[in-house]
């Protein structure tokens, strides 16, 4: 199946698949069986939506991208969290017709926010699908969270990419929608978030798409990219390996020094997984980076370890830290209940 | 000439091409953004072609119509809303047309690039498709104006695409996901110029 084509050095790598038009589907299939009791599913156009929705009189917050980050975004709906995910083939952006249905079918009459990652093809996407809801009397808000420092915002790019800091949104405006806030409202708890999270990825190795089957990138045996983003596209640097905790120090540097941080503030912290790499590793490295915010006066007060944003089967890791206050930590701690996430239920 | 059945022929000649071509696209993806152009354009113009097989277009507004609608529901990523707002805008052009030439095809392309350049906000100069579509709407301008026939302007027009993309691997990349590279983007062809200068040649064997 992989032999077709003009170019084809190197080997495939093996994956769990059936056939490689499939794998969304069918992966949704399985969520439908796993979490039918929290989640339905609408096939055409893709979508997965909390049983429970629409929620009358409640904000909607619509999040989605492309597939092979899961759980985010399908493992983030449910009860505090996302209302809907729109999941599109394997990172590629959804299209506007899924966003539209999507947003219509969640819609409580008191509005629906858009959460978009910082991807051209997503905020285009996401965008087309606003207007059209807009045109028909739909009140919509898109906010596109770009954390990734490891991008120079500058007129030179398409902008910081959107990466981890979108899970810890999703949680805290999610809350914040599920308490009774209005759209007002939560989207000033997104913008929050725009403004206070960053984070930064690295990559062991690369990973392959189901449909093309090879590495998307080559990277050597004692070689890693810095700054990976979560598509496997290239980051800032490429390097040879060094010891897990010189290379937090090396993330975790620029994303506390972007966001104006000083002695005795309160943050939260995602360690996070990019699909490959095994959670004694992640806990390891977790270790290291609550150490030196802890060294510099920041405290990491809630946390996520684990995999949440993932680049399929990549081997690597991302930090994000958020700056809390009383307002954001009171809607993180308020419960939760989706595939990936879960308390105070 | 452009005309409902040589839209349908180069349509479907489209979508054999980016499915021969969808592994080459992707790799030139992989080197730059993240390698699923090829696969999405693939997806999106089978999605065209079963689209016109089940509702054929009676004329050619509606044809570059069908044709943008499929294009944005199927392919995602930024190649779906900027080829589905080019034949959305081109189209237009169109309106109580079926038979129509160089003139036209002129307007086509300059309204059509119009809306890419609506959409993605990119420049000529910033490595993306637009790098191989200016260039052959020049060359399809300046061959109306030394009176050459619409077979040999579409010929001048794929050939201005071809070398501007070629024109591509020199560039620092300004936009979409490549830009993230920086100076690493540069010594590599940049895939939607790639597909572009493909759509572009396949237009003027059909025309």
């Amino acid at each position: 199946m992989y032999s077709e084509g003009l170019i084809n050095k190197g080997g495939c790598m093996k994956k769990l698949i059936n056939n490689p038009d499939n794998v969304v589907k069918e992966a949704m299939e399985g969520m439908e069986k796993a979490h039918g009791d929290i989640l339905k599913i609408n096939y055409d156009p893709a979508f997965i939506a909390r049983k429970d929705s629409p929620k009358k009189g409640k904000v909607a917050v619509i999040s989605g991208g492309g597939s092979g980050h899961e759980p985010m975004h399908g493992g983030l709906v449910g009860f505090g969290m996302l209302d809907a995910a729109c999941p599109g083939a394997v990172f590629t952006s959804p299209t506007p017709d899924q966003m539209e249905a999507a947003t219509k079918a969640v819609n409580g009459g008191a509005g629906v926010l858009h959460l978009v990652k910082n991807y051209t093809g997503d905020v285009m996407n996401f965008q087309m699908a606003a207007d059209i809801c807009a045109s028909e009397g739909i009140k919509v808000e898109s906010i596109i969270i770009d954390d990734d420092v490891a991008v120079k915002d500058s007129l030179y790019t398409a902008g910081r990419r959107g990466v981890g800091s979108t899970v810890l949104t999703e949680k805290i405006i999610g809350s914040s929608a599920e308490r009774g806030d209005n759209l007002e409202t939560v989207v000033k708890f997104a913008k929050y978030c725009k403004d206070n999270g960053r984070s930064m990825g690295m990559a062991l190795t690369s990973c392959a798409l189901p449909s093309v089957g090879k590495p998307i990138f080559e990277i050597g045996d004692e070689d890693i990219e810095m700054g990976v983003g979560i598509h496997g596209e290239p980051g800032r640097e490429r390097m040879k390996i060094k010891p897990a905790n010189e290379l937090v120090d090396m993330m975790i540097e620029p994303v506390l020094s972007d966001i104006s941080l000083k002695n005795g503030d309160e943050i939260i912290m995602m360690l996070n997984g990019m699909g490959g790499t095994p959670l004694i590793e992640l806990y390891l490295l977790f270790n290291r980076a609550v150490e030196v915010a802890s060294k510099k006066g920041i405290k990491t007060v809630r946390c996520l370890v684990g995999n949440y944003i993932t680049s399929l089967e990549m081997q690597g890791f991302s930090i994000t830290v958020m700056k809390a206050n009383a307002d954001i930590l009171k809607l993180w701690d308020a419960p939760v209940h989706t595939a990936a996430i879960r308390w105070g239920i | 000439m452009i005309t409902i059945e040589s839209v349908k022929n180069w349509i479907f000649d489209l979508d054999k091409i980016y499915n021969e071509q969808k592994l080459y696209l992707s790799e030139l993806d992989s080197a730059i953004g993240d390698g699923d152009h090829g696969v999405n354009l693939a997806r999106g113009f089978d999605t065209v072609k079963s689209q016109w097989e089940k509702t054929p277009p009676a004329d050619l507004a509606s044809a570059f119509k069908l044709i943008s609608m499929a294009l944005i529901k199927s392919v995602g990523g930024s190649a779906g809303p900027l080829y589905g707002t080019f034949f959305m805008r081109g189209g237009l052009v169109l309106a109580n047309k079926n038979e129509t030439g160089l003139d036209e095809w002129i307007e086509v392309l300059d309204k059509g690039i119009a809306g890419i350049v609506m959409m993605g906000k990119a420049q000529k100069g910033d490595k993306t498709m637009l790098d191989a579509l200016y260039p052959a709407l020049e060359a399809l301008q300046k061959a109306k104006s030394e009176g050459k026939t619409f077979a040999d302007a579409l010929k001048a027009s794929f050939e201005a695409a071809e070398t501007g993309m070629k024109d591509t691997i020199p560039l620092l990349a300004k936009k979409g996901r490549a830009s993230y590279l920086g100076e690493r983007s540069i010594g590599h062809q940049d895939p939607g110029a790639t597909s572009s200068a493909m759509l572009l040649k396949s237009a003027s064997q059909f025309f």
